[in-house]
């Protein structure tokens, strides 16, 4: 197995190659894209195809080095450690003479051999799917390589080994997503999704750039105080400091770390930025599916992940509580929508939250929400994309009430539906289970070992999440593929695939009563094409192992330990960091193995618990109708239409940012009309006068003078203009004459 | 042969030049003497290279005037022909548009 | 009376040869005397030129001229010059002044006797008195010595010479585009306008 060493020298460049062939695709579809076969789709498609199957054969490598039980190799390389990194911003002489001599490279650990291959893995399915998805669109070609430097910029976050890089690909993510949500912007064809679109990717730009500009503050903060960007420096000078203050964490470093907490808030849709995500849905449904998956919302999971080590235990109890406060109050946001998409972006939310929060809960828990991380961009791009599939075949619906009896209808669907519904509910065996599973024992261990508000409000709020989790996507399967189909068939349309194909165009119909993109009546739903059906099964595949299994270790019972968590531990994700973070000084590790232990069990039989609970539910009222969900909304009245309404948060920020910017533009807009304008008229006007006085000087004087000479010359004009006779032999003959006369003078002088 | 002789001969065929541009009424006879004014000057150049410096200079001027006569031939040729066509006529008192 | 006059020209051209050549051979033996015979050639053909009333002859006289000067140049050692006038001014100059010739219809009343005499009186005047002028105020030292044999006299090291990388390239290469570019320049102005070529319109709806 010697291929599997991971050998930095030649390694380094292979990983560079990852984000770089896509980046390459994405240049030459930009340009030539509408030119080529097919408007380019094999390309890109083939393009992420080779750096998918790098990322796999990378990940390999860290899992074949870290063979151990827990994290035993210590699988960790950075590309200017091996004497490979880039400059950048050079000014002079070496990085380490200037503090503003940067350079690019490449971190490569655990934790980016995972998040690089999920990454990889997931955006090649998205392409593959796209291209039964999106054909007939009308920017097909600029799709995919909006899409394709989307996912660039993802594997290039990954990889960064500094915040400054990081936050280059972090802002590229947040553009493509802007033009990706904005995808229909363009499409006069159907003004519904125009105007949704148009407004929804203002929306995330907006939004999430509240969160980069936190992010930006806060780094350079940092920066201010270390001069320099590199996460290991960071990470080394940060333990240093606070270990010189006896433990203490500065002031300052818990204001810098809620900034840097802003741009995950922002990023990853926590609460009060949650905003944007469920509009994101405007774009595409593999835009989506990314979105909710691999890139965006995990970078800033991700992003918590990379800098965990200089984040303050205040600044952990605030990411604890938002977190668990966003997956609670998503979840429940979740359970009263129709729209199937909604329901998964509302899911999202949630899932997002039950990351954040176990970042937040610091030691096992931070392992358990990057692996969350990893899982859920398996199961959740799995979900979108049938989401998709089930849209594309109902001809542009997304209510849940009009749709019903798939099951038989698109049965490949169905299953790939099913397992990642399962996999989100956190039914043993499956992925979320394992990562779901170690969040709830790791928020219980951190009640049992400080018994904080905000451990206990995690330690509450997570489990009701999941129970809600369990119950809206089972809620969702049986309204979507359980019963009969409700929406309308159209007369006169066949079943076959003749009657299928004339809607591949996106021709939409839409109404005007705020619904979201009905479609319209069409033939009986039917299976997606293949390009679709094999990106859903593979992914489902990869959401019922990703959890316990990895490809090379198929004995399964051998290993206790998940292969994340094999690959990511706190010693191997910081190598040489005291993390001191985490749980006080007072608590012994043996306190903690402890508490880990009992926190286990109960965290097992919890989320059992909930899981169970939760499906019962959904099946008791929407699968066998035992009771109407409707009379329970009915009764539960206000308190169900504020949820419906999500909360009214939408409304509040209209009320208060928005109305807050418009006051103040109308406010500078007055300032501008009569300070501003008002002095530039006077200036103006005095000027006016002045332009007076100039004319009359210049009409009367300087034209007097212009015409008097002017009237000088054309008298010479007219005395010379006799001998102008336009004779060629004249002027030759004058042109002598005064030669012999200049002669003369030269030689009698 | 001092150079002397050569700028004579030079000078005498210089002003038969001007004078057979001045004197015919043919528009032909214009070029010709430009010709001639032309070759004038190279005989100069080649005396001068040839009794004062020891370089290339001269000749290279000479060549160069050859080329420029080639060149204004072609070109002057070429308004010939042009004036023909406007003026039906080559005779250079005809051509005083330029007059107005 | 008309005849008279031209004999006359003819007579006095043969005299004033005749008179060069002596003049030359006495103040310089054979190569005074080839200096005469050449200057002869070219200031006669250039004075034919102008005299004579029929264009075609007047060109022809000037092919003395060329010739005559290609002497000239021969006899100061330029080998490589006295070819080039040969072949640029006979050869192209001529032929093309000779296009020209037939553009232009005969006009035997085209030559006024008082015009051209008139004209070469001036420039003989002027000639005259300028040469004058400047035989008195300009002293000739070298002039009776022999010059020395030119350092470069074959065609072949005068053109190494002249296209040494430090020499004339550059100049060469400029010659040439100025050529192209008149020669162009020729093509263009000398083109029939696409007007005089325009045929007749198609009747309508022909295809």
């Amino acid at each position: 197995m010697d291929f599997l060493h991971f050998n930095p020298e030649t390694d380094f460049k292979l990983l560079l190659a990852v984000p770089l062939i896509p980046l390459i695709g994405y240049v030459v579809q930009v340009f030539f894209g509408r030119f080529l076969p097919r408007k380019g789709d094999w390309l890109l498609t083939g393009g992420m195809g080779v750096t998918m199957v790098i990322a796999v054969l990378m990940l390999a490598k860290a899992l074949h080095a870290s063979g151990g039980e827990h994290g035993g190799g210590g699988f960790f390389h950075v590309s200017s450690e091996a004497g490979i990194s880039w400059a950048w911003l050079y000014q002079s002489g070496k990085a380490a003479v200037s503090p503003l001599n940067l350079e690019v490279g490449i971190l490569y650990d655990g934790l980016g051999a995972a998040m690089l291959a999920a990454v990889g893995v997931v955006s090649f399915f998205v392409h593959l799917f796209s291209v039964g998805y999106m054909k007939g669109d009308r920017r097909y070609h600029l799709f995919f390589a909006n899409i394709s430097l989307f996912s660039v910029a993802m594997l290039g976050l990954v990889l960064a080994d500094s915040l400054l890089v990081l936050f280059v690909f972090w802002e590229i993510m947040g553009l493509m997503s802007y033009l990706l949500i904005g995808h229909f912007s363009h499409d006069p064809s159907t003004p519904f999704f125009q105007r949704w679109a148009t407004w929804a990717s203002k929306k995330a730009f907006l939004t999430t750039r509240v969160g980069d500009c936190c992010l930006l503050i806060g780094m350079m903060m940092f920066w201010q105080h270390y001069h320099t960007f590199e996460f290991v420096d960071l990470w080394r000078l940060t333990n240093e400091d606070v270990a010189r203050h006896g433990g203490e964490w500065p002031a300052w470093m818990t204001v810098a770390g809620l900034f840097i907490f802003g741009g995950t808030v922002g990023k990853s849709a926590q609460f009060p930025l949650h905003i944007w995500l469920p509009d994101a849905m405007a774009g595409p449904t593999p835009v989506s599916a990314m979105i909710h998956a691999a890139t965006m919302v995990a970078a800033g999971v991700f992003l918590l992940g990379r800098t965990f080590p200089i984040l303050s235990p205040d600044v952990l109890a605030v990411v604890m509580a938002t977190g668990a406060f966003t997956a609670l109050f998503a979840a429940t946001i979740g359970v009263t929508a129709f729209d199937l998409k909604a329901v998964l972006a509302w899911s999202t939310i949630s899932q997002l939250g039950f990351m954040v929060a176990a970042i937040g809960t610091g030691g096992i828990g931070l392992v358990a929400g990057l692996f969350h991380m990893v899982t859920h961009a398996f199961f959740k791009s799995c979900l979108f994309l049938s989401a998709g599939s089930v849209i594309h075949g109902c001809h542009h619906e997304q209510d849940m009430r009009k749709m019903g009896g798939l099951r038989t209808r698109m049965p490949l669907t169905f299953a790939a539906m099913g397992i990642s519904t399962l996999a989100i509910a956190g039914i043993p065996l499956f992925s979320g289970f394992y990562s779901k599973d170690k969040i709830i024992q790791a928020a219980f261990t951190k009640t049992s070992l400080e018994f904080s508000g905000a451990a206990v409000f995690a330690s509450i709020a997570l489990p009701v999440a999941a129970a809600l989790t369990a119950f809206y996507m089972f809620r969702m399967m049986f309204m979507t593929f359980g019963g009969t189909y409700r929406g309308e068939v159209a007369e006169g349309h066949g079943h076959g695939q003749e009657g299928h194909d004339d809607h591949h165009d996106h021709e939409l119909v839409h109404s005007e009563d705020g619904g979201i993109a009905p479609g319209h009546p069409g033939p009986l739903p039917v299976e997606s094409p293949w390009p679709m059906t094999v990106s859903l099964l593979c992914l489902a595949t990869l959401g019922f192992l990703g959890g316990k299994f990895w490809l090379a270790d198929l004995d399964v019972l051998a290993h206790h330990a998940p292969w994340f968590v094999r690959l990511v531990s706190p010693e191997t994700l910081y190598p040489g960091v005291d993390l001191m973070n985490g749980y006080g000084h007072t608590v012994t590790h043996e306190m903690i193995e402890h508490a880990e232990h009992v926190a286990h069990n109960m965290a097992m039989l919890v989320s059992l618990l909930v899981a169970g609970l939760g499906i019962f539910g959904a099946w008791w009222l929407f699968g066998a109708r035992k009771a109407s969900p409707e009379r329970i909304a009915a009764a539960l009245g206000e308190i169900y239409h504020t949820v419906a309404r999500k909360y009214y948060v939408d409304e509040l920020v209209n009320g208060t940012v928005l109305r807050l910017t418009h006051l103040l533009a109308s406010l500078q807009r007055w300032f501008d009309e009569n300070v501003i304008d008002g002095i530039v008229l006077g200036v103006g006007r005095t000027n006016r006068a002045l332009g007076f006085l100039q004319a009359w000087f210049d009409r009367t004087i300087v034209d007097g003078l212009v015409n008097g000479a002017g009237a000088i010359t054309q008298l010479f004009g007219s005395l010379v203009r006799l001998f102008q006779t336009g004779r060629i032999q004249q002027y030759v003959t004058f042109a002598v004459g005064g030669g012999l006369i200049a002669a003369a003078w030269l030689i009698l002088a | 042969m001092g150079v002397g002789a050569y700028v004579a001969v030079s000078a005498a065929l210089f002003a038969l030049g001007v004078v057979c541009i001045i004197a015919r009424r043919n528009i032909l006879y214009v070029l010709m003497g430009i010709e001639m004014i032309l070759n004038a000057a190279n005989i100069n150049f080649v005396a001068f290279n040839r009794f004062g410096g020891d370089g290339l200079d001269g000749r290279m001027f000479a060549i160069f005037t050859i080329i420029l006569a080639a060149a204004e031939a072609a070109v002057a040729l070429a308004i010939v022909l042009n004036v023909f066509h406007l003026f039906d006529s080559i005779k250079p008192s005809d051509v005083d548009l330029m007059r107005e | 009376m008309a005849m008279g006059i031209e004999r006359g020209f003819y007579a006095l051209l043969g005299l004033a040869a005749l008179a060069g050549a002596g003049w030359g051979l006495s103040s310089g033996g054979v190569g005074g005397l080839l200096f005469a015979g050449f200057a002869a050639l070219t200031l006669g053909g250039a004075l034919v030129c102008i005299w004579e009333r029929s264009v075609v002859r007047s060109a022809f006289a000037l092919l003395a001229t060329f010739g005559g000067v290609a002497g000239l140049f021969l006899l100061l050692g330029a080998d490589f010059l006295a070819m080039a006038q040969i072949l640029i001014y006979v050869g192209g100059i001529l032929a093309l002044i000779l296009f020209g010739v037939m553009l232009s219809p005969p006009d035997p009343t085209e030559r006024k006797l008082s015009r051209v005499g008139l004209g070469l009186a001036a420039g003989g005047g002027a000639f005259a008195w300028v040469g004058a002028k400047v035989a008195a105020t300009v002293h000739w030292s070298q002039a009776a010595t022999p010059p020395p044999a030119p350092k470069l006299s074959h065609a072949r090291e005068i053109g190494v010479g002249f296209l040494a990388a430090d020499q004339y390239v550059v100049a060469f290469e400029l010659a040439a585009v100025v050529l192209t570019v008149a020669l162009v320049a020729a093509v263009y102005i000398a083109r029939r306008k696409v007007a005089d070529f325009e045929e007749p319109a198609e009747p309508e709806g022909g295809i």
